[in-house]
């Protein structure tokens, strides 16, 4: 699934084409046109929507808008959810890559397979199987009408010691974690596995140490692709919605994310609000796109 | 790499030792989770509950909408990926980035501001008011949030396949006496067909899971514009856990099918461009 998300392992270019390949004038012409008429309408339209609504009634009521304590609450939580979730992955990530790469076991393909799964997961079940598996809790009544689903004995401890995960923190972060759980494995396995293992062996026969070889030798040649990685991870897990919204429970202050923020100013009409919350999110996006560009100029300026 | 390679690069057992527990407690023990719950219910109470004719109603619009969705992406997607490769034009660079939107773009921002956009008083909907189009809160309004998700999809399984194309075969049609629409239908189309059965189906099971940007546009009219994920959350708002997880492992069977003709269709795509 993932192999669609873009990846740097990918070449770019134009060579001059002979006469006998290139298109006609008029071919160009109205290709780039339709090309670019299509971006503009799905793409660029949207995006300049949201900064348009949130400007609608001013710049005072924009700012009067983000200035609000439980904006303020959700953003934070957004960057705690983030700030979990991709140092999580990034590590797994950096494991799988090395063991995939580096090694040779059966079950391999078996093993990439199942790291790509919880891409081909709705995001709405990623939220939904932490409800099964953790059960019944919650505050306000949520689901706690619910039979127990699974693993009673687990659950009803949970109870017990009083730990919430479903509609508290700690079932945000989860299904945060399981939906940006591919991004940074994705982008290192092709990496490390085109780049072969010749530098770790010259690293190891010359007498370093396992440790010191993945951080001199194997860290400073995956770096771009690592960044590359992290960039997308964080996108996703700052922007998740569907997932974090079957877990979360909407409880304003306490377990709303600034997506989730968005759609409760929205449902309330409160659209200046709602669309300056987005905005915010909305230059986040920007800021990734940006970042994501300059990897990849950097990465095809060293392969140059 | 051979057996004996396996002693000299040290960290096999905790990489691949990490590797495995974190995905077991991350993926595949809450994934199993939906599967064991439903094999408690009955086949009746199952069968009564995906196949009650609200939710094969919600089937019916999240498969249509995906479907049509991720064929007009294939199509512009298409022509969006060979400009972009081909045509060199000022600020391509600039395309090519926001080409990656809908994959940065939180779903819930896409969905208020494509919302926005298309309601009867927004930009697009007011062009269409007058004639009694409406699109937001209707089936196109699904169709249209579906399509901003996908188009990225089939955009980034083609342009590397384009990029990679060998301009000798063009070459030599064209020296063949092949004029140019010949040339692109039969040597670089048929080259470029399994990138882009790859991107459709990428593009379709995207769609199919699609939560954030639909819910805001699309109404949530039962049996009309109620898209099967929805239903999925307005069975657990209603306790309703047996249902919901029915529901669900219907859908995770349909993407992990999906998923499956993807991988198919990556390793055809592989050895077609491999020849």
């Amino acid at each position: 699934m993932a192999s669609a998300v873009s990846s740097l392992n990918r070449s770019a270019g134009h060579a001059q084409r002979p006469l006998a390949t290139r298109d006609s004038a008029w071919v160009r012409y109205t290709l780039t046109a339709v090309a670019l008429g299509f971006l503009a309408l799905f793409l660029a339209l949207p995006l300049v929507a949201v900064f348009a609504e949130a400007l609608r009634r001013g710049v005072g009521a924009y700012f009067a808008a983000l200035n609000d304590p439980d904006g303020m609450h959700a953003l934070r939580l957004t960057l705690l959810t983030a700030a979990i979730a991709v140092p999580a992955n990034l590590v797994f990530g950096v494991a799988a890559a090395w063991a995939i790469a580096k090694f040779t076991f059966p079950g391999k393909s078996l093993l990439i397979t199942l790291i790509d799964l919880p891409f081909a997961v709705s995001p709405v079940i990623s939220g939904l199987i932490y409800v099964l598996l953790f059960g019944a809790q919650g505050w306000y009544g949520h689901y706690l009408a619910a039979e127990n689903p699974w693993f009673p004995a687990f659950q009803a401890w949970l109870i017990e010691q009083d730990i919430k995960i479903i509609f508290a923190v700690p079932g945000i972060v989860l299904a945060t974690i399981f939906v940006t759980f591919p991004f940074v494995a994705r982008e290192l396995i092709p990496l490390m596995q085109q780049q072969g293992n010749d530098e770790e062996y010259a690293a190891i026969t010359l007498g370093a140490s396992g440790w010191k070889t993945f951080w001199k030798v194997t860290l400073p040649n995956i770096k771009w692709g690592l960044f590359y990685g992290v960039i997308l991870c964080n996108a996703r897990a700052m922007g998740e919605f569907g997932a974090v919204s079957v877990v979360s429970g909407h409880i304003r202050g306490e377990t709303n994310t600034l997506p989730l923020h968005v759609e409760i100013l929205y449902n309330e009409y409160q659209f200046v609000g709602a669309f300056a919350a987005a905005s915010i999110l909305a230059l986040l996006a920007l800021v990734t796109l940006v970042l994501k560009s300059v990897v990849e100029w950097a990465h095809a300026r060293r392969r140059a | 790499m051979s057996r004996s390679h396996r002693s000299v690069i040290p960290g096999f057992g905790l990489s691949l030792g990490l590797t495995v527990t974190y995905l077991s407690l991350i993926v595949l023990l809450p994934l199993s989770a939906a599967f064991i719950k439903t094999a408690g219910m009955t086949w009746e109470h199952f069968w009564d509950t995906v196949a009650s004719p609200r939710v094969v109603a919600s089937y019916r619009i999240s498969f249509l909408a995906s479907f049509a969705a991720a064929l007009v992406n294939c199509v512009f997607g298409l022509v969006v990926a060979w400009v972009l490769v081909r045509y060199p034009f000022p600020g391509r660079r600039v395309v090519d980035a926001l080409v990656d939107l809908p994959f940065a773009l939180p779903t819930a921002v896409a969905g208020i501001a494509l919302t926005a956009l298309y309601a009867p008083n927004g930009w697009i909907g007011s062009l269409f008011e007058p004639y009694g189009i409406k699109i937001a809160f209707t089936e196109i309004g699904v169709f249209i949030a579906l399509t901003f998700i996908g188009l990225p999809f089939v955009v980034r399984t083609l342009q590397p396949i384009i990029e990679e194309l060998e301009p000798e075969f063009e070459e030599a049609s064209a020296s063949l006496g092949a004029n140019r629409w010949q040339t692109i239908r039969r040597v670089i189309f048929p080259q470029l067909l399994p990138a882009l059965l790859t991107g459709f189906a990428m593009a379709f099971a995207r769609a199919l899971g699609e939560y954030g940007s639909v819910v805001f546009i699309s109404g949530n009219m039962p049996m009309r514009t109620e898209i099967t994920p929805l239903l999925i959350i307005t069975k657990l708002e209603q306790y309703d856990y047996a249902g919901a997880t029915a529901i669900a492992v219907v859908m995770l069977i349909a993407s992990f099918s999906l998923l499956l003709v993807i991988n198919l269709l990556q390793k055809w795509s592989r050895r077609h461009a491999a020849v």
